[in-house]
């Protein structure tokens, strides 16, 4: 009796639990079964062709050029998200007036409370040789010959869209530091000041090893999101031009539903995936040894 | 705890410090030229953050002047006010479509905000207070739940919708929206729930309250500021969300801000104001919920990322 009680006690997690299980963990498994097969939408019968799907990745140059750009993206965004955002943090906390503090604050967190299409847009727009502001602005400082059809050239479509993604999370990390900065005790900066430290110093010897907890999980955070962007892509070139900007979502994307083309498809996903669990067993990994650091 | 660690820095900023001019680091023995260093380096960083407030706002100003322009305007004066207000600018943006993709947002974000909620919130109370057989693994699927990404499952999700015939419907957004914010939103009540007294549930109990009762009557209305801070973070999400959007609903009829937009911005090409008015449209919302919510959002973000 008492054991049925407890048993009946799953009603509470039986809704979450069956939701998760079925759109969650069931495509992910199935996707792993999927990749080993050749089909596409209107095929009754998906033929098993082992780990060709893979192969044909491994020798795919647009593969490879969207598994590259992912990187840049993950690199470009841990300078700005993380390093540039900690400096902003703590330039915030430690110059500004508290009431102007809170008001610096909202305004760099407005960006990313817009959605990331609208970004998207407003920016393919900035960037547009016709109407946009980006090259008004550079002819009008005399640098002519830097103005380039940003979105529309294999060299600069990448760079603008990581430009644009910037421009939108800066803020939002920049808070998430606020917060880790807020909870070091101020004892340790007045006792750094005693000690003739000045800011700098501080910021180094103190704000810096402090905040780091929060650091590796900002990490983290960026380089999972670089390595599954998919949004801005979409809306600002769909990967063009000449596969330029292809990252590893929109090429999945465009074999799925454009070339239909699903087993592949499937093994990009997979490849995500791994890249993905990587990431997040290296978060689990790294906030375990500091536990027992401490 | 980490001060061994906060000692171990030598003396990295002295050159950093030299060059940002504000010799901080050496003061004690430099002081006059460390009073002009000083000034002019916080100069620099005034400058620098009206620089980024700039860089952050002025292309949202730049949107919402040029949604009340003539297609003229924003060809010849780009970057100042608009001569007049074009509200036409806006109604045409309306009927080009925005108000039904806006529609179907507000009705797909609201379902899910619910759904996701209350899903979330009965579960963690379960996790929390229920002593359920194999919590431990619940927990850890949640967990691993929080890692997996929407693109992966992508395919497979193509043919599950099928199958249970809600592909192209409000209900493949809702339910997608709900199960894949299931664990975030779980994780986030029940750290509010731990904190809360179990002399509350035992009170209730000694009054005759069944656990559901206790949860529906004390506990839901005890966690108001947490689910507050819930709702508005999967507001953002449903609202703002892409990927499912654009490969599970086909039906223009039923397409939500983010990919209506975009189908909007290849039918309009340059039909420019009317394109402004409609971005300008789908961000007003979103932003003034973040402004009158900003703590609730904040507290979110926050106790969500950080437990």
């Amino acid at each position: 009796m008492h054991v049925l009680n407890r048993w009946r006690s799953w009603v509470w997690v039986l809704p979450a639990l069956a939701l998760l299980l079925v759109f969650v963990y069931y495509p992910i498994v199935e996707n792993l079964r999927l990749s080993l097969y050749s089909w596409n939408a209107f095929s009754a019968h998906p033929v098993f062709v082992g780990l060709d799907n893979y192969k044909t990745a491994a020798e795919d140059p647009i593969f490879w050029r969207a598994l590259r750009n992912n990187t840049v993206f993950a690199v470009t965004s841990l300078v700005f998200q993380v390093g540039f955002s900690l400096v902003l943090a703590a330039v915030l906390e430690e110059f500004v007036h508290q009431r102007l503090r809170g008001i610096l604050r909202t305004i760099y967190f407005i960006p990313a409370v817009i959605s990331i299409t609208v970004a998207g847009i407003l920016f393919s727009f900035l960037y547009n040789p016709q109407i946009g502001l980006l090259n008004r602005a550079l002819g009008a400082l005399g640098l002519v010959s830097w103005q380039h059809s940003w979105l529309g050239e294999p060299g600069t479509a990448m760079w603008s869209i990581i430009a644009m993604s910037q421009w939108q999370s800066i803020g939002y990390t920049a808070i998430l530091f606020v917060v880790a900065i807020q909870r070091v005790p101020r004892e340790f900066y007045e006792a750094a000041r005693i000690d003739g430290a000045g800011r700098i110093r501080s910021f180094f010897a103190i704000t810096v090893p402090m905040v780091r907890e929060m650091t590796t999980l900002i990490t983290i955070l960026t380089i999972s999101g670089a390595f599954l962007v998919f949004n801005e892509v979409m809306v600002m070139t769909a990967g063009g031009p000449s596969n330029s900007s292809q990252v590893l979502g929109t090429w999945l994307y465009r074999n799925a539903f454009l070339n239909d083309d699903m087993g592949y498809a499937s093994a990009i996903a997979t490849v995500i995936f791994f890249i993905t669990l990587l990431i997040g067993a290296s978060q689990i990994y790294l906030s375990r040894r500091r536990r027992i650091e401490w | 705890m980490m001060t061994a660690s906060a000692n171990t820095k030598p003396n990295a900023p002295t050159a950093a410090a030299a060059t940002a001019g504000a010799g901080a680091g050496a003061r004690p023995r430099r002081l006059p030229l460390a009073g002009v260093g000083r000034r002019i380096g916080s100069v620099l960083v005034w400058v620098g953050l009206a620089a980024l407030v700039v860089a952050v706002l002025y292309p949202l100003l730049w949107m919402v002047f040029s949604s009340f322009k003539d297609n003229r305007e924003v060809f010849d004066s780009p970057w100042g006010l608009p001569s007049q207000l074009r509200w036409g600018n806006f109604a045409k943006a309306g009927s080009a479509g925005v108000v039904r993709y806006f529609t179907n947002s507000v009705l797909v974000t609201s379902a899910s905000i619910l759904t996701t909620v209350l899903i979330s919130a009965w579960a963690a109370y379960g996790l929390v207070r229920q002593r359920i057989i194999g919590g431990g693994l619940v927990l850890g699927l949640l967990l691993g739940g929080l890692m997996l990404a929407p693109t992966v499952a992508l395919i497979p999700l193509f043919n599950l919708l099928q199958q249970l015939r809600i592909f192209d419907t409000y209900w493949a957004l809702i339910v997608l929206y709900t199960a894949f914010r299931i664990p975030f939103t779980t994780f986030l009540i029940r750290a509010y729930m731990i904190d809360l007294s179990p002399e509350v549930d035992e009170a209730a109990k000694l009054d005759g309250c069944t656990p559901a009762q206790t949860f529906w009557r004390i506990i839901l209305p005890m966690c108001r500021p947490i689910l507050v801070s819930a709702a508005l973070l999967q507001a953002l999400f449903a609202w703002n969300e892409f990927v499912f959007a654009l490969v599970f609903i086909s039906n223009g009829d039923l397409k939500t801000l983010p990919v209506g937009l975009m189908d909007m911005q290849s039918r309009l090409l340059t039909d420019w104001p009317v394109q402004f008015a409609g971005l300008t449209m789908a961000a007003i919302p979103m932003i003034v919920l973040f402004l009158i919510g900003q703590r609730q959002f904040l507290r979110g973000l926050t106790d969500g990322i950080g437990k």
